[in-house]
């Protein structure tokens, strides 16, 4: 479902050209569980963000249900952004102003929605992530656990094919990192598609694949027998 | 996205940010207020001029004593007629000669102690004609208005207003009375019902006398003015020539009198009038306009402020328009309600102005109300154009790595 054709992602800094993604060749099919590991500045939050549609690359093709990413404008990039990708971060990016069920409503409230669907998925997805009882506290007044799976349930909400988290547990206590690493993994087992950018080798060795980055190069590429 | 959770997004973050919020609302409806208030000034002070103009009659031709413009030439016979020659009754009655003027009504003014029985107040004194009482459109609440007066023909009577009357005569019955006027004696022969405002004195403060009994009164033979009436509008023009042409052969050839049309006086007064409120409201313009620019700075702050949440809402599906959008009404919402509450402030202020100098008529017109609105909601959306479109082409990588 994901191919990634000799794709590089440059950087000019300064007057130096720096090479985030080099000449990258990658396939992910549909309902994979994949980890992209390596150390800082490999070019990990790039390959995630080209991948997300939040970031364009300078060569090559990025090919996504068939389509030619290159080929888009911004406004059917946004388009897939809403309706086949779901973003997970490690900051969680709640807009701290909105409830929790608010923050979880906001992608549907963008793709034009009406308020009886919203409401009715907004209760799915939270209850998919178990905080029904906290659909109107603030992030605030929410643990980092529970901001994260707010998060989750908004990446959800719109039913999405792939699932991007960049270091989702990075922010949080190993409890309820490890929580929520169960709970992105059954979405997972679910059929959905989740790529995991992490640093943490323990999440990492759950994954079905690993992909070890270095300089903007995969190093590895690794399928491994479940978990 | 629907209008209403546009509108729902844009409040929510208003209401997160409660003194900018504030600060910005107050910057519109000072602008706002500012409008309202400058015109309604200006519309008062229209109202208060051209007062005295409204109530008089249709075809007046006014004669004032003395000429502004510089009547050419210049020279040493100029020099000698540096002071006006007086306008005298004998002037008023060489008028008579025009058989197109219907109605000729001369007035001299001054200030007069007034006395009977007992008391006595100081109170404005009108000398003329009895034509005056139609040239002014003034109603008599009984008896006459200066009966048996004419240009030539003095009887010892006048007329008085009706706070006159309350203050020296009290409940007892002023026609027929002899009342005192400085050093001469007039029997009150008429209660004039009117009120309002002429040559900008009160109509129930003043004593109307035959002209000639006050400018000997006064020892002066000068006239304040000499109102005319013409048969027919279509001899207006006409008979100022006339009387132009008659006045300057009385005062040895010279034109010292300046002679009017009060349609046109009015006109004039009309036109700068209108002026002087547009003026003033341009001017206050420019504080709706400062408020504009103040959300603009303030919305760009905001965008920058925000930029996670704006990489954000990019990544979860916000088209660039959509982003533009939110900020654009945000800018909106805010002027807009910083419009209303300054047209609440302007009008209430007006209307609390109002009740301290019930004089004055300060009433903000209807257009100042629409206009300021507008121009309040058009400068938040032209101002809040620059940061919205800042905010939209936020580049989503950048916006979601600030980490706030």
């Amino acid at each position: 479902m994901i191919q990634l054709k000799n794709l590089s992602r440059e950087f000019q800094v300064g007057n130096q050209v720096v090479h985030a993604l080099d000449a990258i060749d990658l396939a992910i099919s549909e309902g994979e569980y994949v980890s992209i590991m390596g150390v800082s500045g490999c070019g990990k939050t790039t390959l995630l963000n080209i991948l997300g549609l939040l970031d364009t690359p300078s060569s090559g093709d990025y090919i996504l249900s068939g389509i030619n990413t290159s080929e888009m404008n911004d406004d059917e990039m946004a388009n897939i952004r809403s309706t086949k990708i779901g973003f997970i971060f490690q900051s969680f990016h709640l807009i701290p102003r909105l409830t929790a069920a608010e923050n979880v409503e906001i992608p549907m409230i963008l793709a034009g929605h009406s308020q009886k669907m919203r409401a009715e998925k907004v209760a799915q997805a939270l209850a998919r992530v178990n905080l029904t009882d906290r659909s109107d506290h603030r992030p605030e007044q929410l643990s980092g656990g529970e901001r994260q799976r707010v998060a989750i349930a908004r990446s959800i909400v719109m039913e999405p094919e792939v699932l991007l988290a960049d270091e989702p547990t990075g922010n949080l206590d190993s409890t309820s990192g490890s929580e929520i690493v169960e709970l992105i993994e059954e979405l997972n087992q679910g059929g959905l598609t989740l790529i995991l950018v992490t640093h943490d080798k323990e999440i990492g060795k759950r994954s079905n694949r690993v992909i070890r980055l270095l300089d903007g190069k995969i190093i590895s590429n690794q399928t491994q027998q479940g978990i | 996205m629907k209008f209403s959770d546009l509108l729902f997004l844009a409040f929510s973050s208003l209401i997160r940010y409660p003194l900018r919020t504030m600060m910005l609302l107050i910057a519109t409806s000072i602008g706002v207020m500012a409008v309202i208030l400058l015109t309604a000034v200006g519309e008062g002070a229209r109202d208060y001029i051209t007062s005295e103009f409204r109530d008089l009659g249709t075809n007046l031709i006014i004669v004032i004593p003395g000429k502004n413009e510089t009547s050419g030439g210049g020279g040493p016979a100029d020099f000698a007629g540096l002071a006006p020659r007086d306008l005298t009754v004998e002037d008023a009655i060489s008028l008579r000669q025009i058989d197109t003027i219907k109605a000729i009504a001369p007035i001299v003014l001054g200030e007069m102690p007034a006395s009977f029985g007992g008391f006595e107040r100081n109170v404005p004194v009108i000398g003329t004609t009895p034509e005056f009482l139609r040239v002014r459109r003034w109603e008599m609440r009984e008896g006459d208005f200066l009966p048996g007066v004419t240009l030539d023909r003095s009887p010892p009577v006048c007329a008085i207003g009706k706070e006159v009357e309350k203050e020296l005569f009290g409940t007892s019955r002023a026609i027929g009375q002899w009342l005192r006027v400085g050093d001469r004696r007039c029997r009150v022969t008429g209660i004039i019902d009117s009120d309002g405002r002429a040559i900008g004195i009160d109509v129930q403060k003043i004593v109307v006398m035959p002209v000639s009994l006050v400018t000997a009164l006064f020892n002066r033979p000068s006239l304040f003015r000499i109102i005319a009436e013409a048969e027919s509008r279509i001899y207006m023009d006409q008979i100022k020539k006339d009387i132009i042409r008659i006045i300057k052969k009385r005062h040895q050839g010279k034109e010292d009198i300046t002679v009017v049309r009060q349609d046109t006086v009015m006109a004039s007064f009309d036109n700068i009038f209108n002026v002087l409120t547009m003026a003033l409201a341009s001017i206050a313009s420019i504080s709706l306009f400062v408020a504009g620019i103040l959300i603009m700075n303030v919305m760009l702050v905001a965008v920058s402020q925000r930029q996670s949440e704006i990489g954000l809402l990019k990544a979860i599906g916000a088209k660039n328009r959509q982003i533009s959008n939110l900020f654009l009404t945000e800018a909106i919402l805010l002027s807009g309600s910083g419009a209303i509450l300054g047209l609440i402030l302007g009008h209430s202020i007006t209307l609390s102005l109002k009740t301290i100098f019930p004089t004055y008529n300060f009433l903000p017109p209807t257009w100042a109300s629409v206009v300021s609105l507008f121009v309040a909601l058009i400068c938040g959306a032209l101002f809040g154009l620059i940061p919205a479109r800042r905010a939209a082409k936020l580049d989503p990588v950048i916006a979601l790595s600030g980490e706030k």
